[in-house]
């Protein structure tokens, strides 16, 4: 396969953001009439080297070369123009317009739909898709969407196509036929890329996987010559020794109970499927899957932030009373007197007002105490005052808006607030992404200490390493579904991880 | 009795002023823009117009006066006004990306303080001798009814009498609904103002559509000015006679859900139910008039209202309408 | 390749905050520029020269006592609809109907002038009319806030079409209630009684006006920073997923604070009704509730703020005035003036929010 000229060789990418390098010397060919599956976990510069290739970003430094000539790519157009078209996580689609309208969006020359529609059908015969040209999108399933931007890029001539995780937000049929597409595209010598971290895609779709872990390229290989263990050791990398502290949880009891929890979302994909646990006090229950598996819509189910289809969240008291918190907005949460902590995957967007200062984002929990129609400003501000002291959070000043402070810090502001309330459930998502160091290791300890005081955690995390040295128990979930609860010590990075893909874990299913 | 052949003629009339209004209006909210600066370009087409026909008149008998200068004079001056006062808004939404709502608002401000300025000033400015501002003569071009009009009867009088900046308009109405559903522009265009982002990945430049949008809606409203001048008021400045009818074109836009072609019905319409009041039984109570002047804006409310209520796609107003674009904050 | 890749010779770029005397030494030289252009414009148009030009605005408002008590009632009568849109504003809910709503509060007042002496004791016709503007206005701006919360119905163009509505409505009245009959107008109200007009506080006719409405600014102030209501609005501004991730109900504060802002329209009909002018007319609030638009964004919402912000409109509008008397022009010369210096203001805010960046190496290309 190395005799042939790669259609797109990348020769020592890197790409930083800031102190954060997320492309580190990436050598990586690409070939025609073959789908490659880059692999590699969230963060580890899977995306960031494809939008490098699409136009979206522009590398620091390296070379790109199509067809064995170097380019320089600085736009979506350049990209076009040497036939690289990528689909993205999140369509550009206008939601008014119809399918073929969608398609011509940008490109020069007379408007004329019908013959639009008519190349639009050549394309859908050719690859087996189908797609109704005069169809608005507005009126269309996500996956019709995502075939109107493959048939889009098409339809520009791109013979380099590069999706990035397409089948996130498919359902297992869609999917299905999502691939019986990417292979007549290969067959018609394509070259085409997906970017994944699903094991069985790879091994279902590619021909050759590429792994990525910590923005460095890692290796490829002819994915017949290779199988699921040592993927996932290439792509998990070996154990790191992190020594983050775990006590032995002191007298648990059942906290928060969940049966048959099953929801949708706006589009009807089903995100949770008869999710079923038990959390208990004094134990940090960490929650295993890969992003978009249904840990957002849980979370935000227990906080009384998402509409439920079925199912049922008790919350037990201490006494062994049962509450129900299903149907009940935050508000009816905290009258019912169940202190609920709720750290949010979007900090800026959800958990803090990104435009408020320190003082003024406390007050989000507190702001309601006391009688009468005054705000409390003392007490929050002076919340904010111990917490920049005891967190270590790096502000000018606590008037400062937090949109004005690092990652880190705001991590550090929505963690202390969330804990202040004393809180007997924590729920936190990503609590450490993007982090450093020692900012994590604080929010670590903060967690731990919250265990200790008695509270019921739950962890969802993304780095595996972490949730086996912190976490009592792991629950894994795959696809919306819970695909196993293992315990925290003992429990190996591998099984976790081919749980996390196969629901179940087992390897030869 | 309710004479139909003599209202719709004159709801006709009322109406296109209305009808240009909301063309340019239309245009302009595509690209995204909510320009509530209407009323004002209107008032600055308006006087415009007039200054530029003024000074051609000044002096001349209509005998002198050369037919094509006559039309050519006010038409450019009216669009080169309602040009600077679209470019000024677009600076500063555009350009400057300020507040739309604000920077409209003032520039209503601005365009009907200079018409009412100028309108009221003229004469004293120019030191001339006449009394006020009649433009008879211009007018009078402005007048010239299709040959036909008079001799064939009904037909004549609902169709064909009317000055010639009505059959433009309505014809400017068509030509933007076809320019908006038909073509490659129009298919930019209205991607613009549904999504900027996804038009800017595109490789639409937002910018140069904006302003193209903003500057010739700028330039079809302030026709609107010019002909009721020049046309119905017989080419007589009087200050604020033009009165609300750029917040009405406004509201036209709405109710005609972003769409010029049936503009050109709705105006008609709008402009009866302008006027209704004229048309109320004798011996109403008189006050009852003032509640029909009404109908326009509660008839749009309803509009308005039941769109929302239905939530059809194609009805809402443009997705990005009053929102600033600034490609970093994707 | 074969087309030129362009690079901008400069990059615009948001910057962080300034801190507030830089952003109002910025907006202080957009507002002294637009002097400069206003006088040199005033004296093209009069052939004064510049300096006579700003003396003039200077008597137009504080040439005598009477002017600068007139200087007052109009700015705290700006002050009060812009005020009273405020709370919607920083709800980023934008009310452009306070207009509507300070027309249908004065129309209130002038109907419990006009119908309740001889029904109800002459005591409680000023209570009377105090409820009645406040409930109208809180109606006129309820019906679109409703249908905002209820089907996200564009509040903007909803706020600005009851405009007219009451408008015409107004008119309407004016033909019931004229006096004298065939006038249209309604002529001073209650004229010989006095009753539902407000008291002459220390002597001065419109001092009672100012104080209602300096107590207003204050309370505004205290409601928008330091109440409960106060921080709900401005957490719903920010951003709604945070207002329902803490358990605000959203549409809830929609409504009601879009009820606060109307019922203040209200009240500022029922001042300018009872306080000033004894009547009613359709143009009554002369076009302060859009004026009001503009003083309370450039002030950045901020009650305190405003009161400098409407004092700059109200005294340039009547500076103008008094150019125009003196030099013989018409009135809207002022109008002119004040968009003009409108521009200015509203383009300093991009140098305050963004700066731009020279390209290093513009004009590269490959």
């Amino acid at each position: 396969m190395d005799n042939k000229i790669a259609a797109v060789t990348m020769r020592n990418i890197t790409k930083r953001f800031g102190p954060v390098l997320a492309n580190d010397r990436v050598w990586l060919n690409i070939y025609r009439g073959e789908i490659l599956a880059l692999l590699g976990e969230n963060g580890s510069g899977k995306t960031t080297l494809m939008n490098m290739l699409s136009g979206i970003y522009f590398p620091d430094e390296g070379e790109i070369a199509i067809d064995g000539k170097p380019v320089v790519i600085r736009s979506p157009k350049d990209a076009f123009e040497l036939g690289i078209g990528m689909i993205h996580q999140h369509f550009k689609l206008v939601d008014v317009l119809t399918a073929a309208e969608n398609i011509v969006l940008g490109l020069p020359g007379k408007l004329d739909l019908r013959a639009a529609a008519k190349k639009i059908r050549e394309i859908c015969d050719a690859y087996g898709f189908d797609v109704d040209p005069d169809q608005k999108i507005y009126d269309m399933s996500v996956s019709q969407k995502q075939t109107v931007e493959i048939v889009k890029v098409l339809y520009r001539g791109a013979d380099i196509l590069i999706l990035d995780e397409p089948t996130a937000v498919l359902t297992p049929q869609e999917t299905d036929k999502l691939f019986a597409v990417l292979r007549n595209m290969r067959d018609a010598g394509k070259a085409v890329v997906i970017i994944t971290h699903k094991m069985h895609e790879v091994e279902s779709l590619s021909d050759r996987v590429a792994i990525l872990r910590h923005g460095q390229f890692i290796g490829d290989m002819p994915t017949k010559s290779t199988n699921a263990q040592e993927m996932t050791n290439m792509m998990v990398g070996h154990p790191v020794v992190l020594n983050i502290e775990r006590p032995e949880p002191e007298d648990p009891k059942p906290r928060i109970e969940v049966r048959d929890l099953t929801v949708r979302d706006i589009e009807g994909t089903l995100k949770l499927d008869h999710v079923s646990f038990t959390a208990y006090s004094g134990e940090i229950l960490g929650i295993a899957g890969i992003s978009g598996c249904g840990q957002k819509e849980l979370l935000e189910s227990i906080a009384g932030l998402q509409p439920v289809e079925a199912g049922s969240i008790e919350y037990i008291e201490d006494d062994g009373k049962r509450e129900q918190l299903l149907g009940k907005d935050p508000l009816a949460i905290k009258e019912m007197g169940v202190a609920l902590s709720f750290v949010p995957e979007d900090r800026l967007g959800m958990g803090l007002v990104a435009n408020m200062d320190l003082g003024n984002n406390m007050m989000l929990r507190s702001y309601r105490s006391g009688k009468g129609v005054f705000t409390n400003r003392k007490a929050p501000y002076k919340l904010a005052h111990q917490m920049v002291d005891f967190l270590e959070i790096v502000t000018p000043s606590v008037e400062t808006p937090v949109r004005r402070l690092s990652g880190g810090n705001v991590q550090k502001v929505l963690v202390g607030r969330e804990i202040a309330n004393a809180p007997s459930v924590l729920l936190t998502a990503y609590a450490v992404r993007g982090l450093d160091i020692n900012s994590s290791y604080l929010i670590y300890d903060t967690i731990n200490s919250q265990k200790m005081r008695g509270v019921a955690v739950l962890y969802v995390g993304e780095d595996l390493d972490v949730l086996l040295e912190l976490c009592d128990r792991i629950l894994v979930l795959c696809g919306g579904k819970v695909s196993g609860i293992v315990p925290g010590r003992g429990a190996k990075k591998r099984d976790v991880g081919l749980m996390m893909t196969k629901l179940g874990g087992n390897a030869d299913e | 009795m309710f004479d139909i052949v003599s209202f719709i003629p004159r709801a006709v009339v009322q109406g296109i002023p209305l009808l240009l209004g909301s063309t340019g209006e239309t245009l302009t909210e595509k690209s995204g823009n909510l320009n509530l600066g209407i009323p004002g370009i209107m008032y600055v087409g308006g006087i415009s117009g007039v200054i530029g026909s003024f000074f051609y008149e000044a002096g001349k008998s209509a005998e002198e006066m050369n037919t094509a200068l006559a039309l050519l004079i006010p038409i450019a001056c009216c669009l080169l006004g309602s040009l600077v006062m679209g470019l000024i808004y677009c600076f500063l939404t555009v350009t400057l990306r300020a507040n739309q709502n604000v920077t409209g608002l003032a520039l209503t401000t601005f365009g009907v303080g200079f018409g009412n300025f100028f309108g009221g000033s003229l004469i004293k400015l120019a030191g001339s001798e006449l009394p006020s501002i009649i433009l008879t003569n211009t007018s009078n071009i402005f007048r010239r009814r299709l040959p036909f009009a008079e001799s064939t009867g009904v037909f004549g009088k609902l169709f064909l009498d009317y000055g010639f900046l009505a059959y433009i308009a309505v014809i400017i109405a068509l030509a933007v609904s076809y320019m908006l559903n038909r073509t490659r522009m129009g298919l930019h265009l209205r991607a613009v103002g549904e999504s900027p982002t996804t038009a800017d990945a595109a490789g639409i430049n937002v910018t140069r559509y904006k302003y193209m949008a903003t500057c010739i809606g700028a330039m079809i409203a302030g026709l609107g000015g010019l002909y009721y001048v020049m046309d119905y008021a017989s080419g007589m400045w009087s200050n604020n006679a033009f009165g609300d009818r750029g917040w009405l074109a406004i509201a036209l836009v709405i109710f005609t859900v972003w769409r010029p072609n049936v503009g050109v019905l709705a105006s008609f319409l709008f402009g009866g139910l302008y006027i209704l009041h004229m048309y109320i039984p004798s011996g109403m109570n008189l006050a009852v008039k003032e509640l029909y002047k009404m109908a326009p804006y509660v008839v749009t409310i309803v509009v308005l209202v039941l769109t929302s209520m239905r939530n059809k796609r194609e009805n809402q107003p443009p997705a990005s309408l009053g929102l600033p674009y600034f490609r970093e904050e994707r | 390749m074969n087309k030129k890749t362009k690079t901008p010779l400069f990059h615009v770029a948001k910057r962080g905050a300034l801190r507030w005397y830089q952003a109002w030494a910025i907006r202080g030289a957009a507002i002294l520029l637009a002097l400069i252009v206003c006088g040199v414009v005033t004296s093209l148009v009069t052939g004064e020269n510049p300096f006579a030009v700003y003396a003039a605005i200077w008597k137009g408002s504080f040439g005598t006592p009477r002017k600068m008590w007139v200087l007052l009632q109009n700015i705290a009568m700006l002050l009060c609809v812009s005020l009273a849109v405020t709370p919607a504003f920083r709800m980023r809910c934008w009310n452009l109907g306070g207009e509507g709503q300070a027309l249908i509060g004065a129309l209130a007042s002038a109907a419990c002038m006009i119908l309740l002496p001889g029904k109800v004791p002459n005591w409680a016709i000023l209570p009377c009319m105090l409820l009645c503007s406040l409930a109208a206005g809180a109606v006129w701006a309820g019906i679109p806030a409703f249908f905002k919360a209820k089907y996200n119905t564009n509040e903007t163009l909803f706020t600005l079409m009851m405009n007219y509505v009451a408008t015409q409505l107004v008119a309407y009245y004016c033909v019931v209630w004229e006096s004298p009959k065939g006038s249209a107008t309604i002529g001073i109200i209650n004229s010989k009684t006095e009753l539902g007009w407000f008291p002459v506080v220390g002597g001065q006719k419109y001092l009672l006006n100012i104080l209602i409405v300096a107590a207003l600014c204050v309370a505004m102030h205290v409601y928008l920073n330091y109440t409960k209501h106060g921080y709900e609005i401005a957490v719903v501004g920010e951003s709604e997923r945070t207002a329902r991730y803490v358990g605000i109900k959203v549409e809830r504060v929609v409504i009601r604070t879009m009820l606060l802002s109307g019922a203040i329209c209200g009240l500022a009909g029922l001042l300018l009704v009872a306080g000033t002018n004894h009547t009613l007319t359709p143009t009554i609030v002369d076009g302060r509730g859009f004026t009001a638009v503009m003083v309370s964004w450039l002030a950045k919402f901020n009650p305190v703020w405003m009161i400098f912000t409407s004092f700059l409109l109200v005294f340039l509008g009547r500076g103008a005035g008094e150019i125009a008397t003196k030099f013989g022009l018409n009135h809207s010369f002022g109008d002119i003036l004040t968009g003009v210096i409108l521009f200015f203001i509203i383009g300093s805010e991009f140098f305050i929010n963004y700066q731009i960046k020279l390209t290093r190496g513009a004009g590269k290309e490959e």
